[in-house]
């Protein structure tokens, strides 16, 4: 499978991160004295996806999914239990110490709580600057210099470098988290909701920033995110999780235009539209129940307790995520004989 | 349709070591029996606050109700003590929030929290209240309700306890029900079944509802009027229809503008609100939101009253730009793809 991913996605560029059965198992231990293991949660079990070098993938799911441990496992801010990535060639999960903290200055991650993220007993200077320093690329003067241009990048003051994170509001905070990520030039940046805890008003300036340093810096995003509306703004493709697994990967068009797994149609039903009329014709699957835990996830296809269209083989067989049309894969024993489609109008396309 | 909530020139003041927070600002609004009221406004609007006020569940000090009137039912609100207001809280309006976890009580069982307002309220005993509850549980949709009734919050998923918040909401079968936020910290999939609940219930019991969100386009399909909000002042009040086509405030028009919809295909760029919202302790003497509004004028250095555009219309501003002709952009590129 893993071959066949490599040889098909070359139409769309070149690979800058290969995600190869990327798996994280957290263990559960019991006992008092003798820890032992008696399970694992099974957060991320068995990914295979490229990004490609200038492109934004957006990764979407509802909580619990395994999307924020995808993008740290990525980053090896949790060491994978299993599987590979390749980022440039070099596989990062057999890089250790040294060798793994010069590759991290390529990668960098903005967060979601702009609160949480920045200590808050340091300057803004300190923030933004601290990456220079431990990577060896600049310090004193030059480290000033570069720290304050950033500041200009992002559409902050220069002069708030003796600040601290507290004087500022939430989206001015996030744009101080993304020139930190840019302190070290990065190439690859994984956006954790980054703009979940804005405010509706500021959420369009982060974005709209977000995509200017994209085009200046040449990056590569991996956008995680959990409103699918933001998410096909912002994405060239955009990848469906479901309790760990990717259940749908296409074109931001194709996906919402023709979605092939019952989850994302579900998904894309459950969106509200800003319009009344439009809303009016939409008609909404509700989808029953709560996702189950991924400590003891469903046998087959993990989506079939919540599936209205599930039939006996889903509870049998794990469904292979595999490319129904050209550069659209899907996880769905259904797609082959065309009965993967719910009956109703999406009212998006 | 009767007048069921006729608020007139509320304020809400907060008495803080930094100064005065002038929270909320002659909000004028009502709500008729029956009718689903949405509010919309960033953090710190004033939203949630207009709505505590009303039900007397303002922390006091530091905040305090300094002016206007609240009638509810022909009574006031404002007026009344804490006993009168305990009579009405709960009984005939009732208030679900965003937080399932933190609003109900974690060390007593889900059955002890639903059957109280039924004790205190209809002076049912123990087992006509936990028939009730049950009954509730299972309107709802919480599955073996019978069985469920003795867990603690714990023991049910966010969704589960978001049910269980409107089970109680609606124990005494209000004829107003306020929901502030309650879908927010839920999953999208968890929100259209909760949405999907309240708009059954709604059609069932005919109360009257306000829900409080950030997100337009939730109460696009639920609503039947919008109130919103900035800076702790109404800007515009208008029919779902008539607020989405033709906004006639710069700042609805901005947060339709700047929030990116599912049916977008082209890659439009965004056209944010510039800038932030004021400080509410040095509150401007201008209309509060001049500094952002891209159509302010000489005159906006005072703040207007709210008039009348339309049936049912009102808008704050003295430009009142006309909203469908900025929003035509918008709507054309999505029908020519």
């Amino acid at each position: 499978m893993t071959d066949v991913v490599q040889t098909e996605h070359n139409a769309l560029g070149e690979p800058l991160v290969s995600v190869r059965n990327l798996e994280m198992h957290f263990p559960i231990n019991d006992g008092l004295l003798i820890q032992r293991q008696v399970g694992a949660v099974k957060a991320v079990d068995g990914l295979t996806f490229d990004i490609m070098k200038g492109e934004t993938l957006g990764l979407v799911g509802e909580s619990g999914c395994g999307k924020s441990t995808t993008g740290r496992a990525i980053l090896q801010l949790h060491h994978p239990t299993g599987g590979e990535v390749f980022f440039q060639g070099t596989d990062l999960t057999k890089l250790h110490g040294g060798n793994l903290r010069k590759m991290r200055r390529h990668m960098q991650m903005i967060f979601q709580d702009p609160y949480a993220s920045l200590n808050p007993r340091m300057l803004v200077g300190d923030i933004v600057g601290e990456p220079l320093e431990v990577h060896g690329i600049a310090s004193g003067n030059e480290k000033r210099e570069r720290v304050q241009e950033l500041l200009k990048v992002v559409g902050l003051n220069p002069y708030f470098v003796n600040r601290y994170p507290h004087e500022f509001s939430g989206g001015q905070r996030q744009r101080i988290g993304l020139a930190r990520a840019l302190t070290t030039n990065p190439d690859f940046i994984v956006a954790d909701e980054p703009i979940s805890a804005l405010d509706v008003s500021i959420q369009a300036q982060v974005i709209n920033l977000m995509e200017d340093l994209q085009q200046q810096f040449d990056l590569t995003y991996l956008f995680i995110a959990h409103d699918l509306s933001v998410v096909r703004h912002i994405s060239d493709r955009v990848a469906v999780m479901y309790l760990g697994k990717i259940v749908e990967l296409a074109d931001r068009l194709d996906l919402y235009d023709d979605p092939l797994h019952p989850y994302t149609q579900a998904l894309l039903s459950a969106i509200p539209i800003a319009d009344p009329k439009l809303e009016a014709t939409r008609e909404r699957v509700i989808l029953k129940g709560d996702v189950p835990s991924p400590v003891n996830p469903p046998s087959g296809c993990n989506f079939r307790t919540r599936c209205p269209l599930a039939i006996e083989i889903c509870k049998e067989e794990e469904p292979v995520f595999y490319e129904a049309k050209p550069n659209h894969w899907v996880a769905c024993h259904l797609v082959e004989s065309g009965r993967n489609k719910l009956d109703i109008n999406l009212g998006i396309s | 349709m009767a007048r069921l909530l006729d608020v007139k020139e509320l304020e809400t003041r907060f008495f803080t070591e930094n100064g005065v927070v002038k929270a909320v600002n002659h909000v004028t609004f009502h709500v008729d029996e029956g009718e689903t009221l949405g509010v919309v406004g960033e953090s710190g609007s004033g939203k949630s606050v207009t709505m505590l006020s009303l039900m007397k569940l303002i922390p006091q000090p530091p905040g305090k109700v300094t002016g206007g009137e609240a009638l509810f039912q022909g009574r006031d609100l404002v007026q009344m003590n804490q006993n009168e207001m305990r009579e009405i809280r709960g009984n005939n309006m009732a208030m679900i929030f965003q937080d399932p976890m933190t609003s109900l009580n974690p060390v007593l069982r889900i059955s002890t929290q639903i059957m109280e307002a039924l004790e205190l309220h209809l002076k049912l005993n123990k087992q006509e209240a936990r028939d009730r509850a049950v009954e509730l549980l299972r309107m709802v949709g919480i599955p073996a309700a019978e069985k469920r009734i003795d867990d603690y919050p714990h023991q049910f998923s966010g969704g589960m306890r978001q049910r269980v918040m409107i089970a109680i909401g609606l124990a005494c079968v209000p004829q107003l029900l306020i929901a502030d936020e309650p879908t927010t910290a839920l999953d999208v999939t968890i929100q259209a079944q909760i949405v999907d609940l309240v708009k059954d219930l709604r059609s069932e019991i005919g109360m009257a509802i306000i829900w409080i969100t950030h997100d337009m386009s939730l109460l696009a399909s639920l609503a039947d009027r919008i109130m919103v909000m900035y800076a702790g002042e109404i800007v515009e009040v208008a029919p779902v229809n008539q607020l989405y086509e033709n906004p006639r405030h710069p700042y609805t028009i901005g947060l339709l503008r700047s929030i990116p919809r599912l049916d977008s295909r082209e890659h439009e760029r965004l056209q944010p609100v510039q800038g932030f919202p004021p400080d509410l302790i040095d509150y401007p003497t201008t209309c509060p939101f001049m500094p952002r509004c891209p159509y302010a004028i000489s005159q906006c250095v005072q703040d207007p009253d709210l008039e009348e555009v339309g049936d049912r219309h009102f808008v704050r501003c003295w430009v009142k730009p006309r909203g469908e002709k900025v929003l035509a952009h918008h709507h054309r590129v999505r029908e020519i793809t």
